[in-house]
């Protein structure tokens, strides 16, 4: 038995299998839906449930500025990473610049929303239903951002550094394909809470 | 050759290391063998705690009005043992085993992504210590904390804070919650391996079923581990921030949480079970000395059992009051899951059916898990129509129908993956007579502890309570349920010897002990750090099949 070595078959021709970085980031994507799905499930389940005010209709406000800056990051980037892969490094760094002022612009967006509902509007996280449901849902979503940032952040300056070259465009796709994720969750949590939940 | 001289030259070179470099050397690895290993030692660690926590647990229900503990330790000892044995003890194991086997089955080097494998165990590990930490530090660090008592679903209100003061149900919520970052990691890594990492010829279809089953476990973590750390976010934001969504007084819904753990809670079983079957798919075959009965039909039916788990959940809800449509609806789901789980079964006697059984341990638990699992599925069709779970539900027949599905089906096919892979993962093999008899004093335990389990339950007694009356006609089978737990108890510990034991004095396994068919049993035992010299490449399911048969290969009916 101990004779046996290892089979080498005849090779197929064209053995390709998917990258792996983009299998990788899909599954946490499929996680992170899950995530996001019971929020957005606990978010309609309690609308109009809350005992006392404010309703969402009396505070809330649709961020429209904001929501178009972070949906055309998605642009930005998608356009950076094909820069890169032309092998376009300006073009690329000053996109990829771009798309981190458009997404800190959001999270600024949503700190200033968050100060007004907090200061003007007395509505806090331990408020009422609304509250957490809110607070909860935005907020999970503005971490999402922020992870982002902090990695778009780390390529911005690797790039400046000129280590980020055409042969890792492969790599920084995987990051886009992140980004976008986290616009396409903007899109339901803002259909949820300032188009349905209002 | 040039193989051979690596591995002495290894050999000598690891004499001469100090202990202290060892320890360094498996803290920081990255080895997709040597996490596997970590992950079934840790389980292994757990396993014990667990059983200790389940004969407290025995002890003092051995006889009506028994003070063995006090009530407050019974909530804590049937809490721990419920969430050490699922988080702590099954899904490492699971897991251990994937990252062991799957890059050695598929021909690949290591993992897809050998440092998130790394993390990932760090998180589980960090998972279970943080649990058991609640006892001295769940009160700050006074050293006079006590453990949760919620119960291992803790259903609110009984986790917000009027109820549970102090910390210790925050240890709980975190302890799960980090172990499950850490399964949400390997199952993107698993997922990666398999789909990205597979030597030339390893179509999906040539995969062996170990590899796809593995693949359906990793997705089913991805969309029902999710939930359930959704939900311990929001019960942290309701602990720590005034949250209110599992807050009845302001309009919260406590159902909601229960929704939201079942979410997690039943496919949760299948996640431990699909591995389980993967054992099965490949231990049966090769003790049988035939092919896999059915390959295509075997994964679609683990496809289907992965779909059909996600919509079943409610079927541990039936006492709530739901509407007639959602019950029905459950109860339809839950039905059909037997279907595709019948098709497994048929397959695995299929595969036995007219074949050289040779009755070696792993084939001897695999056996005991065939007929454990039929009847842990029958007693689940039972609890799974309403009319007859409103009767049972949260009595003891319950408790008697899960642990035979995860002891009777689950442990079996671990006892029975560790005595067939033991010899690859440590070049020894396990002790034949040691192993039957573990087996069947195993068997005979599990029999007289939970056959007879199912009696007091359908006699009205509730699971959970710490003690009873006596004259209600449970007190004799409550002892020898007792004294079925403590021969379980022999049993495992017999167990642990004989790994001790082997492992310094077994005989030498060689390459391939069984004379299997899989990639793994084509390196040496152990396996090289690199694992094979060469890249493979298969053209049929079964590949040392082919190079040991060249005159009758599988290529010829693939």
């Amino acid at each position: 038995m101990s004779a046996i070595t290892t089979p080498v078959a005849q090779r197929p021709v064209n053995w390709r299998l998917p990258y792996k970085g983009n299998v990788g980031m899909a599954c946490l994507i499929i996680a992170e839906s899950a995530i996001f799905t019971i929020f957005v499930v606990a978010y309609l389940f309690y609308l109009g449930k809350s005992l006392t005010g404010p309703t969402p209709r009396e505070v809330l406000e649709a961020p429209l500025f904001y929501t178009i800056c972070l949906l055309s990051s998605s642009l930005t980037i998608h356009l950076a990473s094909r820069f890169l892969e032309r092998g376009k490094p300006g073009a690329f760094l000053a996109l990829w610049f771009l798309t981190i002022v458009l997404g800190g612009l959001f999270l600024f967006g949503t700190g200033q929303e968050w100060h007004r509902l907090i200061y003007e509007r007395g509505l806090t996280i331990s408020t009422n239903l609304f509250g957490t449901t809110y607070y909860s849902l935005v907020g999970l979503h503005a971490t999402h951002v922020t992870v982002g940032l902090l990695m778009l952040g780390i390529v911005l300056l690797l790039g400046l550094a000129g280590r980020v070259g055409q042969e890792h465009s492969a790599r920084v796709d995987v990051l886009s394909l992140y980004w976008h994720f986290v616009d396409a969750v903007w899109v339901v949590v803002f259909t949820v809470v300032y188009v349905l939940g209002r | 050759m040039s193989s051979d001289a690596i591995a002495v030259q290894t050999a000598g070179v690891s004499a001469d290391r100090t202990w202290l470099q060892t320890l360094h050397e498996w803290v920081t690895t990255v080895d997709h063998k040597r996490l596997g290993v970590l992950y079934v030692f840790y389980a292994l660690i757990f396993l014990v705690i667990g059983g200790i926590e389940a004969t407290i647990i025995r002890i003092q229900l051995m006889r009506a009005h028994n003070d063995f503990v006090s009530p407050q330790v019974f909530n804590r000892m049937f809490t721990l043992h419920g969430t050490t044995m699922i988080f702590f003890v099954i899904m490492p194991f699971m897991f251990g085993f994937a990252n062991y086997l799957v890059p050695l089955m598929i021909g690949a080097r290591d993992m897809a992504f050998p440092r998130l494998n790394a993390f990932s165990f760090w998180l589980t590990a960090l998972g279970g210590t943080l649990l058991y930490f609640s006892i001295v530090g769940g009160s700050g660090l006074y050293g006079a904390g006590s453990a949760p008592d919620v119960g291992w679903w803790a259903y609110a209100p009984l986790t917000s804070r009027a109820f549970s003061p102090g910390h210790s149900a925050d240890y709980w919520t975190i302890a799960v919650l980090v172990s499950g970052f850490g399964s949400i990691g390997t199952a993107v890594n698993l997922v990666a391996t398999v789909l990205s990492m597979r030597c030339p010829g390893m179509k999906l279809s040539r995969m062996p079923l170990f590899a796809w089953l593995t693949l359906v476990m990793s997705g089913l973590v991805l969309i029902s581990i999710s939930p359930l750390s959704a939900a311990q976010i929001m019960l942290l934001v309701d602990r720590y921030l005034g949250g209110h969504f599992f807050d009845t007084q302001a309009g919260g819904s406590a159902t909601l949480w229960m929704h939201f753990f079942w979410i997690f809670g039943h496919p949760e079983v299948y996640i431990l079970v699909i591995p389980a079957f993967a054992f099965a798919s490949e231990i049966i075959p090769v003790f049988s000395r035939k092919p896999i009965f059915g390959y295509p039909v075997m994964v679609g039916a683990t496809v289907s059992i992965g779909f059909v788990s996600i919509s079943v959940w409610a079927h541990h809800m039936f006492t709530i009051g739901m509407t007639s449509y959602s019950n029905s609806f459950f109860v339809l789901t839950t039905m059909i899951i037997a279907v595709p789980t019948g098709i497994k079964i048929f397959n695995w006697l299929g595969t036995m059916w007219g074949g050289k059984l040779q009755f070696k341990t792993p084939m001897l638990f695999c056996i005991g898990f065939l007929f454990q699992f039929l009847i842990a599925g029958l007693t689940g069709i039972m609890l799974g129509a309403a009319p007859f779970n409103w009767q049972l539900s949260g009595s003891y027949f319950v408790v008697a129908h899960f642990h035979y599905m995860i002891v009777g089906a689950i442990l079996f096919c671990i006892f029975g993956a560790i005595y067939y892979w033991y010899p690859k993962i440590t070049g020894r093999m396990l002790n034949e007579s040691l192993g039957k008899l573990h087996f069947w004093l195993f068997v005979i335990g599990f029999h007289l502890t939970f056959d007879v389990m199912h009696v007091p339950g359908i006699l009205g007694m509730p699971r959970r309570i710490y003690t009873y009356e006596p004259g209600r006609g449970w007190d004799t089978l409550n002892m020898i349920i007792t004294i079925g737990a403590f021969i379980q108890g022999i049993a495992i510990l017999l167990f642990l010897a004989n790994l001790v034991f082997s492992y310094f004095g077994g005989s030498k396994a060689g390459n391939d002990p069984w004379d299997g068919w899989t990639l793994e049993w084509s390196v040496s035992s152990p396996p090289p750090v690199y694992n094979f010299a060469s890249i493979p490449a298969v053209a049929s399911r079964r590949p040392l099949w082919d190079l040991k048969h060249p005159e009758d290969p599988d290529t010829h009916y693939d």
